[in-house]
């Protein structure tokens, strides 16, 4: 095994398997917006604090402006764009959309998979749990108020 | 952000993780990568090579010894030890890894991380040094063991040399544990902490964010009166920034240290 500056890696990103050679350099963000031409998953501040860029990898949510992509080699990856079905919105959209749980919506992809983690591990969560659920999600517009609200009745 | 060019490699073995450090000047071990990312788009640390221990299985996990000592791999995250029911063999840790960034930093972020970029506002050093943990580092000449408090050498520097890596930390048993914290936000970056620790009777305080390392102070007593006296008692000299003075800083240190004593008091 000897360091290398690019390599083959494969994912499987929203159910699709792509195989691709990336420099060891480019961050996951990069791979999966300009690359895979993945572009719902935001880069707000590039330094880890917005998670506007918030995606699921093995299930697990992470920031991946703080990841590169060569890390997540053999990954399944889950993004905004693999929460609709058949062009419907599932119920988190459509709660989001319903409460009015974004103005710009710069926040709402990375907003919309920290619910999902939360969701995933606590199918009724108090308002508490899920503040803590999104506090590494930064939003300018909404003051969280209606986000909460949203996540609150997409668990019910 | 575009990444100065470097070189990857992921090994499967520490032996493997050891080769690559000691061969090449410019590699740094890349552990869950929260800080080392940002400071490498920042261009404040540009290393030739990564060595990525995500694959290093040994270096991952939480096991509670017969004696109740606790060893925690390097590579542990925070959620890890939050999820653990191991690790609530000494309550403190989950409690302060619970009140680290956020969810996804927590869900990348490593024990070992934590420590080895011994940023002063942190909030493991202070801890595991209040706690009593033992530090083990292997090294191309064997592995080596030292206390917490002789691993923190100063600012971003610690007792793990290039070519060295942290291997994992052992925490003594124990329960009368105390950490109070006045952050920038809920759970962000530490202004001042302090982490106290009772087990050993007389109180062991390590102060954070008020030096270069946590200022360790041992007074005789847990008693408020003694307690304040051994802060103030031991001249801190910390920075003033745009989120607070020296002068408030020194304030915190003795408010916080009285928090923390007493929680952990509570906790006897």
């Amino acid at each position: 095994m000897e360091a290398v500056s690019s390599r083959t890696i494969t994912v499987e990103v929203n159910g699709v398997q792509y195989e691709r050679e990336v420099e060891a350099r480019r961050l996951l963000i990069h791979f999966i917006r300009d690359d895979l031409s993945l572009t719902g998953s935001h880069i707000g501040c590039d330094t880890g604090n917005c998670g506007a860029c918030s995606i699921l990898i093995d299930g697990v949510l992470v920031k991946s402006c703080m990841m590169l992509a060569v890390q997540a080699e053999g990954a399944k990856i889950e993004t905004v764009e693999g929460l609709a079905s058949d062009g419907e919105l599932n119920g988190l959209q459509q709660a989001f959309s319903d409460h009015h749980a974004l103005q710009c919506g710069y926040c709402t992809p990375g907003m919309l998979m920290s619910a999902t983690a939360l969701l995933r591990e606590n199918a009724s969560p108090s308002d508490e749990e899920i503040r803590k659920g999104i506090q590494g999600n930064i939003c300018r517009c909404t003051g969280y108020v209606n986000i909460v609200e949203a996540i609150k009745a997409a668990a019910q | 952000m575009l990444l100065r060019e470097v070189e990857y490699a992921r090994p499967a073995s520490v032996q493997e993780a050891l080769r690559l450090l000691g061969s090449h000047e410019g590699a740094r071990a890349l552990a869950g990568g929260q800080t080392l990312i940002n400071v490498m788009k920042a261009r404040a640390a540009s290393p030739d090579v990564l060595v990525d221990l995500a694959d290093i299985g040994e270096l991952r996990g939480i096991d509670l010894g017969s004696d109740g000592t606790l060893t925690i791999g390097a590579m542990t995250t925070y959620t890890d030890i939050v999820d653990s029911a191991e690790a609530r063999a000494r309550p403190i840790l989950g409690e302060v890894c619970n009140q680290i960034a956020d969810v996804q930093v927590r869900n990348r972020g490593t024990v070992g991380g934590n420590v080895c970029s011994n940023d002063p506002t942190n909030h493991l050093p202070p801890l595991l040094v209040a706690v009593g943990a033992r530090m083990t580092i292997l090294g191309q000449d064997g592995e080596r063991s030292l206390p917490a408090r002789e691993f923190f050498l100063g600012v971003y520097m610690t007792a793990a040399g290039p070519g060295e890596l942290l291997t994992k930390i052992s925490v003594p048993p124990g329960k009368s544990d105390g950490f109070a914290s006045v952050p920038i936000g809920r759970d962000g970056t530490c202004i001042v902490n302090v982490a106290a620790s009772l087990d050993g009777g007389a109180p062991t305080l390590a102060i954070g964010c008020v030096d270069a390392v946590p200022v360790v102070l041992t007074p005789d007593s847990a008693a408020e009166d003694t307690v304040r006296t051994a802060v103030r008692g031991a001249n801190l000299d910390p920075p003033s920034d745009v989120h607070a003075t020296a002068d408030y800083r020194r304030h915190l240190a003795e408010v916080l240290a009285l928090r923390a004593v007493a929680q952990a008091a509570g906790r006897k």
